[in-house]
């Protein structure tokens, strides 16, 4: 009796379990809230980049020669054009939950709205950025 | 277990106790949503630096990094940045790491990590913005 593991909910307890995620119909607020979710973390990881983008600033040319030739490569510039649109989502994500946060907006169609929005507007502002670097 | 705790003489209380919440959760949550805010606009701003010195040279992108105000901006960039991170990771690492030891591991590991990579480019910033490079 002593080892019995609490904290993990088990079928054999004959308790009734609340439905898990391959129960449900995917609908667009459940996308949106775990790819808020794995922005972040891709995010995370593209502050790594942030760091070596200041630090090769700081150590010299050679160094940041380096960083420019990778950010240049294939596989840099899709490195990059991922955190921009996670970038623009996470941010146009994160001020719709600063707005949930004061208790507006919750209602079914607002979320909705608010959904669709958000992703229109991420696509929109990478499109712009990444238009604004090949026009300078 | 679960059979004793039903017949625990205990108050209710007295079984909470030590296993809920610490008062702390409202911190991580207020911290997480203050640095949100705050890089509503440094986001923006950095993105727009990183548009301008696309085709920056070496020396150009240190003459604008010594400039004051965006050495102020990109040193409050990577505290908020990476504070912000770290409070997220930890949220990820709480619902999905089960092992106690293994999720502590990870938040604590994250921590430090987001320290060590704040105090690296902060210095470096300044380096920059005293022209010690």
């Amino acid at each position: 009796m002593a080892t019995e593991n609490t904290s993990t909910p088990t079928v054999g307890t004959g308790r009734p379990l609340s439905p898990h995620l391959q129960i449900y119909r995917w609908h667009l607020s459940m996308v949106l809230s775990i790819v808020h979710r794995a922005t972040g973390v891709a995010l995370a990881g593209g502050l790594l980049l942030f760091s070596w983008w200041i630090l090769a600033l700081a150590s010299g040319p050679e160094a940041f020669a380096h960083l420019r030739g990778f950010i240049g490569s294939p596989f840099g510039l899709f490195l990059l054009l991922g955190w921009t649109w996670s970038l623009f989502f996470h941010l146009a994500n994160g001020i719709r939950h600063l707005i949930w946060d004061t208790g507006a907006a919750l209602d079914l169609p607002s979320v909705k709205t608010g959904g669709v929005i958000v992703l229109v507007l991420s696509v929109l502002l990478t499109a712009v950025a990444w238009a604004t670097v090949y026009v300078l | 277990m679960s059979s004793s705790r039903i017949r625990s003489y205990a108050a209710p209380l007295a079984r909470a106790r030590g296993l809920g919440s610490a008062k702390e959760g409202v911190e991580h949550w207020w911290l997480q949503r203050l640095t949100a805010l705050a890089l509503v606009v440094l986001t923006l701003w950095f993105v727009w630096v990183v548009v301008r010195l696309s085709h920056a040279t070496h020396d150009q992108a240190l003459a604008f990094v010594a400039q004051p105000c965006n050495t102020v901006l990109l040193i409050l960039t990577s505290v908020t940045s990476f504070w912000h991170a770290a409070l997220g990771l930890q949220v990820v690492y709480e619902d999905y790491i089960g092992h106690e030891g293994a999720r502590l591991g990870a938040i604590v590991l994250t921590k430090f990590a987001a320290v060590v990579l704040i105090a690296a480019t902060c210095i470096a910033v300044l380096r920059i913005a005293f022209g010690v490079v």
